[in-house]
């Protein structure tokens, strides 16, 4: 292959000896447009042909809201949840050793490789009323399943392995002589931490809460069976969006879709931003 | 890492110790609770899926698994990961080698496109098919008329999981050819190697344990896709039923001890994925190494 001449310094691609560019791209391309751009684009179209009064009116019935609302509510929740013990886990796997530590830090990404549907009936059997963890719970008038609770408890199994894993390297990393130079200057474990170590963490912490809370939100094979799924109360977008489809109430569906993919998409904006100003303060 | 010769100076060796990590209670209390969350977490259930496939014994189990239903959703699943997964292959590499050999204006935002599914639930990944291909969608009048069958069939299923897995094999090789950079081919290429012989010898091996991880990663999520592919499956038993689906139908049915033994069937396979992938990282840590995390 060669490359016309360039002209005035503009070039679509630096020149280089190794061949087959022309070729890669080419499929590449077209393999991304035929399966995922086509397709998406398909839903933007369809959810643009609906008109505005009619997806303002699908965007304003409280069901729909009421289940965005548990959707992004319980994704937060858990993504918190797992901020706090993801980071302790990621902790505890850098920093302690300990017999079958190799173990542990691999079954940290058994949610990665379980397929959901497995998780969604394992959670349930474990929080139902009369499971090993739910009869526990009973006593004490905590109810998991079919509540949203359940919702959040699937979401922290699916959301886990996004903080240790982002946490984990930039942990690996951190240069033990900083705590040392913190501790001569006369600072306590709990300032060292909280003054020298955690904000280093910061971003990679921002990142895996928003990896987590991204997934939480779209995620529906393992909260679907321990939700109990009741209209209002504990039913998620991405199962509406499977109800209006088995409807054939295709415009909800596309236009609950595209609420989605709209503010998922302005969330990771948001946190791309805020990740951006906190490298820029904490270096 | 801290030079032994200027650590022997320092007098106090407890206290400096004492300021870099934190005291044993403190350590003790961070481990039960990581040990806690971790075991209720993920340890639980996983045990409880095994055990519930086997509470009826282990005829009971053996009898879930030989029924026809049964064997046709393992049939499917493996033809669908069969299908999706080399085709995922064929496009990481192509996108792997144009991305990371080459220097052009875009380059970014390509790659920042093939992790769009990533992003996008499974159940929008479905739809996006469904709007495309069924009885109201944008292709279904001209398919009905030429009588193509993509949705509620084999082919949507395909197509659902390829759109989920896309982006596993591109980006564990991207990061890990950028790293290696350009200068073997160069060598190979100016040795008189033609382009071809040039990936198939010099490039394809060395990224191959990268390439295996990502196709590990790639395989486990094909087989185990349970959202995407519920929305263009249609639930056929039999027909378009994959395993993860059965899992769902059988559960529905209160059928515990065949849901959970096709279950323990797919918490298998996540297993002997874990297993293979933590023995790469172990083993080839250094040749995966640009692709640790996902």
């Amino acid at each position: 292959m060669t490359t016309a001449p360039a002209k005035a310094g503009w070039r679509f691609r630096q020149p280089s000896v190794i061949p087959g560019f022309g070729l890669t791209l080419g499929f590449s391309l077209a393999y991304l447009t035929l399966i995922i751009l086509i397709p998406l684009s398909g839903l933007i179209w369809r959810s643009a042909a609906l008109g505005w009064a009619d997806f303002w009116a699908i965007a304003t019935d409280r069901r729909t809201i009421n289940a965005l609302e548990i959707s992004f509510g319980t994704a937060f929740i858990a993504a918190a949840v797992n901020v706090v013990f993801g980071t302790i886990v990621a902790w505890v796997l850098v920093r302690y050793n300990f017999p079958g530590r190799r173990i542990v830090d691999a079954m940290v990404d058994l949610p990665f490789a379980l397929p959901t549907a497995v998780a969604g009936i394992a959670l349930t059997t474990l929080y139902a009323p009369n499971g090993w963890v739910g009869s526990l719970l009973t006593p004490l008038g905590i109810k998991v399943a079919y509540t949203p609770l359940g919702i959040i408890i699937a979401l922290i199994f699916i959301g886990l392995p996004f903080v240790v894993r982002t946490v984990q390297p930039i942990m690996e990393e951190i240069d033990k002589e900083v705590e040392e130079v913190a501790a001569t200057l006369g600072a306590n474990r709990f300032q060292i931490i909280s003054r020298v170590l955690l904000p280093g963490l910061a971003p990679a912490i921002v990142t895996g809460f928003a990896l987590a809370f991204a997934r939480g939100v779209g995620e529906y094979g393992s909260v679907i069976f321990i939700a109990g799924n009741l209209p209002y109360k504990s039913e998620i977008a991405p199962l509406l969006i499977v109800i209006r489809l088995e409807e054939y109430n295709y415009p909800a569906a596309t236009a609950i879709a595209a609420i989605m993919l709209g503010l998922s998409f302005a969330m990771l904006l948001v946190i791309n931003l805020v990740q951006t100003w906190s490298r820029k303060r904490y270096g | 890492m801290a030079d032994p010769e200027i650590k022997s100076y320092a007098p106090h060796h407890e206290s400096q110790s004492a300021a870099v990590t934190e005291s044993r209670s403190a350590r003790a209390v961070l481990m039960i609770v990581a040990f806690a969350f971790l075991g209720i977490f993920l340890l639980l259930p996983l045990i409880i899926v095994f055990n519930e496939a086997f509470s009826k014994g282990l005829s009971a189990y053996t009898e879930a698994l030989s029924s026809p239903d049964t064997r046709s959703a393992i049939r499917l699943t493996l033809l669908v990961a069969a299908i999706s997964v080399p085709l995922n292959v064929v496009f990481g590499i192509s996108a792997a080698w144009a991305i990371a050999k080459f220097e052009f204006k875009g380059k970014a935002f390509l790659t920042t496109l093939i992790d769009l599914p990533f992003s996008v639930s499974p159940v929008i990944s479905g739809l996006v098919y469904v709007l495309l291909f069924g009885a109201q969608g944008l292709l279904g009048g001209w398919l009905k008329a030429h009588g193509i069958v993509i949705l509620f069939a084999v082919p949507g299923i395909v197509l659902a999981t390829i759109f989920v897995t896309f982006p596993f094999v591109a980006r564990e090789l991207i990061p890990l050819m950028q790293e290696q950079g350009n200068g073997d081919e160069e060598a190979a290429l100016s040795l008189g190697a033609n382009g071809w012989q040039t990936f198939w010898y010099v490039t394809l091996p060395n990224v191959k344990w990268g390439l295996l991880y990502g196709v590990l990663l790639c395989n486990a999520r094909a087989m185990g896709e349970f959202g995407a592919v519920s929305v263009v499956s249609g639930h056929i038993r039999g027909l378009t039923n994959t395993m993860p689906l059965h899992v769902e139908i059988l559960y529905n049915e209160y059928n515990a001890v065949g849901a959970f033994a096709v279950a323990s069937l797919l918490a298998g396979l996540a297993l002997v994925t874990l297993v293979l992938k933590t023995l790469l990282e172990m083993r080839y840590g250094a040749e995966i190494a640009a692709t640790r995390g996902h």
